[in-house]
């Protein structure tokens, strides 16, 4: 007698694949957005599951800060060849050039704030109506109440007080012009299921993730690398250590813990083990209790 | 491997919902140290000599300053046996809406009730709710034990009006525990202060309910989703079906019939991803090729010849109306059923339901936010579907504004 009921893992990536068939069959110009990171390279994986035998039918957006690890960047290009499938890069560069945005300055300098423009600037550019991402609602507590079709009006802003309300799996993807949509098809998904997921199917992943030596600081007790765009205070004294990272954001404020797992099984056993959130170690989650509710609002990621 | 089980949490507003939530996360050891240091730091500010669990639910800035929850939100939580998401919906203004919505999805329903006040109007209108969106499994947690001294009296007296209650709703498994989630008593570890109660402990009975039936395995439905055609070389002539098993079991070789044409083949080949399985059920996302080139699309729905759903224009549904605008006879809408999408009108209101009494009210002609009523619609196709006690995949639908495009309205098929 055969067992008819699904494993979690094979249930969430039931779940997600149905999602975003439905994102291609509700909108006329959908985009997946790529951050390198672990979450959207699942999307992306669940999303060529989701088409088998034929490419994903949608482009891969990576809005680049200027700002991202080496690794990332490498891993991207390998992926898009990997996949066959278009890649859209937005240039935060060229949003500061335009005079759009101002770059920040200061030790805590990023541009991780000015990357809303840029995305808003992208997504009208290519007029994409539906824009996919790997934001999970486990991360912070603005995902928490997050839907997985989530409408932006034609300012591309989010209002969580008047949300749609979203019911077994019939997902409203009607809008009016201008206007555009989030989905999020891995919102129940927790770190530790994308690990196990990446395990599981034996997705590459970058080096980032794993073990190795780094040139790194120390700074508000989170081990920041060392690169052009860090400014050093004058007691910030960098040194060599064995780190990896549990998130892939911008250089300047992506945070390494100290580690010594090198391969996927090993980090499995050490997400199991930590007591800090993997956002602990983003700086950008760090300007206030409410800094991912403020840029949510405005159009963030 | 685990399986994963969705729960909706109901509760009014002081009965310590949020309390038990957070005991449940924090027990089972879900609670990171730094969210952890950030609850004890704003525990310690609002002067409490103990550290409030309730605060890790706490969501955006715009509740925290009216010390309320706006909306359903989804919480997380595994243990070796199972992974767990938890729909927490709060109990006060809009509780219909948000209760109807978290519970939409969910396999259990949490149902909290003061030990203090045993019964109120709001336990039954969770357990209405609950037992309309056809919730298969209901613990009946009596919390704050620890204010009535842990006496077992207090505990089957509520038991017993409960079921008494609880014999007019169509719900198969409901289980009781005595529980102070202030305390931690009998949510993940045993209490030592009522050794008169021999049941499981919360967190048990969450590991072991009997979800593996909860999804309707007999009727086989298969709602067309997308259409794949690779357009390549090496794919030239395939044409496949996506979509997310309904109902039911798909074998390869199965006779299906499709609706609405009423064409009928042979299932070739059911494909997970790359790989070819040999048979499909709910809720697994397959691609299915048929032997034979049918004109099929979006909305059209695969089921087998001596099985099929009902096939009609009038429909008769259980509505919960969830917009600021009242509805009257005679509005139009857009409809959702599965993936298909078409126009209705709402043609008759039967009666409408006041959940506290479930007494019915008759010659109604508008419906308010939060109403529940007995309707009718007719939609301009006619829709496959099943009713909502076969099938909760094919027995549902909502309704959305053609103006606003908002989601107004769920129903329940009849």
């Amino acid at each position: 007698m055969n067992q008819y009921y699904l494993t979690h893992l094979q249930e969430l990536e039931a779940e997600a694949i149905f999602v975003i068939r439905e994102v291609v069959a509700q909108f006329e110009r959908p985009a997946l957005l790529f951050s390198g990171g672990k979450d959207s390279i699942v999307l992306a994986y669940l999303s060529r599951k989701a088409f088998y035998p034929a490419r994903i039918p949608f482009p891969l957006v990576h809005i680049d800060t200027g700002h991202n690890f080496p690794e990332t960047m490498e891993y991207r290009d390998w992926l898009v060849n990997e996949l066959g499938v278009e890649l859209v890069v937005g240039l935060v560069q060229e949003t500061i050039d335009a005079g759009r945005v101002k770059e920040e300055t200061g030790y805590y300098a990023s541009r991780n704030a000015l990357q809303t423009v840029t995305l808003l600037d992208t997504i009208e550019k290519y007029k994409f109506d539906a824009a996919m991402g790997g934001a999970r609602r486990d991360e912070e507590k603005a995902r928490a109440k997050e839907r997985f079709f989530s409408h932006r009006d034609e300012f591309g802003q989010w209002d969580p007080k008047n949300q749609r309300p979203e019911l077994w799996n019939l997902f409203n993807g009607r809008k009016h012009i201008g206007e555009h949509f989030r989905v999020f098809p891995i919102s129940n998904w927790t770190e530790m299921d994308v690990w196990q997921y990446l395990f599981a199917e034996n997705i590459p992943i970058p080096k980032l993730y794993y073990a190795h030596q780094r040139e790194v600081i120390e700074r508000d007790g989170v081990l920041l690398s060392t690169s052009p765009w860090l400014k050093l205070k004058p007691d910030e004294k960098p040194v060599i250590k064995r780190v990896r990272f549990r998130t892939c954001g911008d250089m300047p404020i992506t945070g390494a813990v100290e580690s010594e797992a090198d391969t996927i099984e090993k980090i499995i056993d050490e997400v199991a083990a930590s007591r800090k959130t993997e956002r602990g170690t983003r700086a950008d989650d760090k300007r206030g209790e409410t800094a991912m509710e403020d840029r949510k609002k405005s159009g963030y990621f | 491997m685990n399986q994963l089980l969705r729960f909706t949490t109901a509760g009014s507003v002081d009965d310590g919902k949020s309390t038990l939530i957070g005991r449940l996360l924090y027990d089972s050891k879900s609670i990171f140290e730094d969210q952890l240091e950030a609850v004890q730091a704003s525990s310690s500010k609002k002067g409490f000599d103990y550290v409030d669990l309730s605060l890790l639910t706490d969501g955006l800035c715009s509740e925290r300053e009216q010390g309320i929850t706006i909306d359903v939100a989804y919480r997380y939580f595994a243990t070796p046996k199972r992974k767990f998401i938890i729909a927490d919906t709060p109990g006060h203004i809009q509780y219909t809406r948000n209760m109807v919505t978290g519970a939409s999805t969910a396999n259990l329903a949490l149902i909290l009730i003061d030990a203090r006040k045993g019964l109120i109007e709001q336990t039954h209108r969770h357990s209405f709710i609950a037992s309309l969106l056809k919730i298969p499994h209901i613990i009946v947690c009596v919390n704050k034990m620890d204010l009535v001294n842990f006496d077992e009296v207090v505990f089957e007296k509520i038991v017993q009006d409960y079921k008494a209650f609880s014999s007019k709703l169509e719900v198969s498994d409901i289980q009781f525990v005595p529980i102070s989630a202030l305390h931690g008593d009998n949510v993940v570890n045993r209490s030592e202060k009522m050794n008169w109660y021999q049941g499981a402990t919360l967190l048990h009975m969450l590991e072991n309910a009997h979800i593996e039936s909860d999804y309707n395995h007999i009727d086989a439905r298969f709602p067309v989703q997308y259409v794949i055609r690779p357009h390549t070389t090496e794919h030239q002539d395939f044409r496949g079906y996506a979509g997310r098993v309904a109902g039911g079991i798909f074998r390869n070789g199965d006779e299906v019939l499709i609706l609405p044409s009423g064409f009928t083949s042979r299932i070739k080949s059911i494909q997970s991803g790359s790989h070819l399985v040999n048979e499909a059920f709910a809720p697994m996302s397959v691609v299915i090729t048929l032997e034979n080139e049918l004109d099929i699309s979006r909305g059209d729905m695969l089921c087998k010849p001596n099985n099929q759903p009902q096939l009609n224009q009038d429909v008769d549904l259980m509505l919960c109306w969830m917009n600021q605008r009242p509805v009257n006879i005679n509005s139009k809408f857009v409809v959702r059923h599965t993936t298909l999408e078409t126009r209705g009108i709402l043609k008759e209101i039967q009666y409408k339901l006041d959940i506290n009494t479930l007494q019915r009210m008759e010659n109604v002609d508008k419906l308010v936010m939060n109403d529940i009523a007995r309707v009718r619609i007719r939609t301009a196709k006619a829709i496959a579907f099943d009713s909502y006690r076969k099938n909760r995949i094919t027995g549902s639908v909502i309704l959305v504004d053609e103006g606003t495009n908002e989601t107004v309205a769920a129903g329940m098929i009849v």
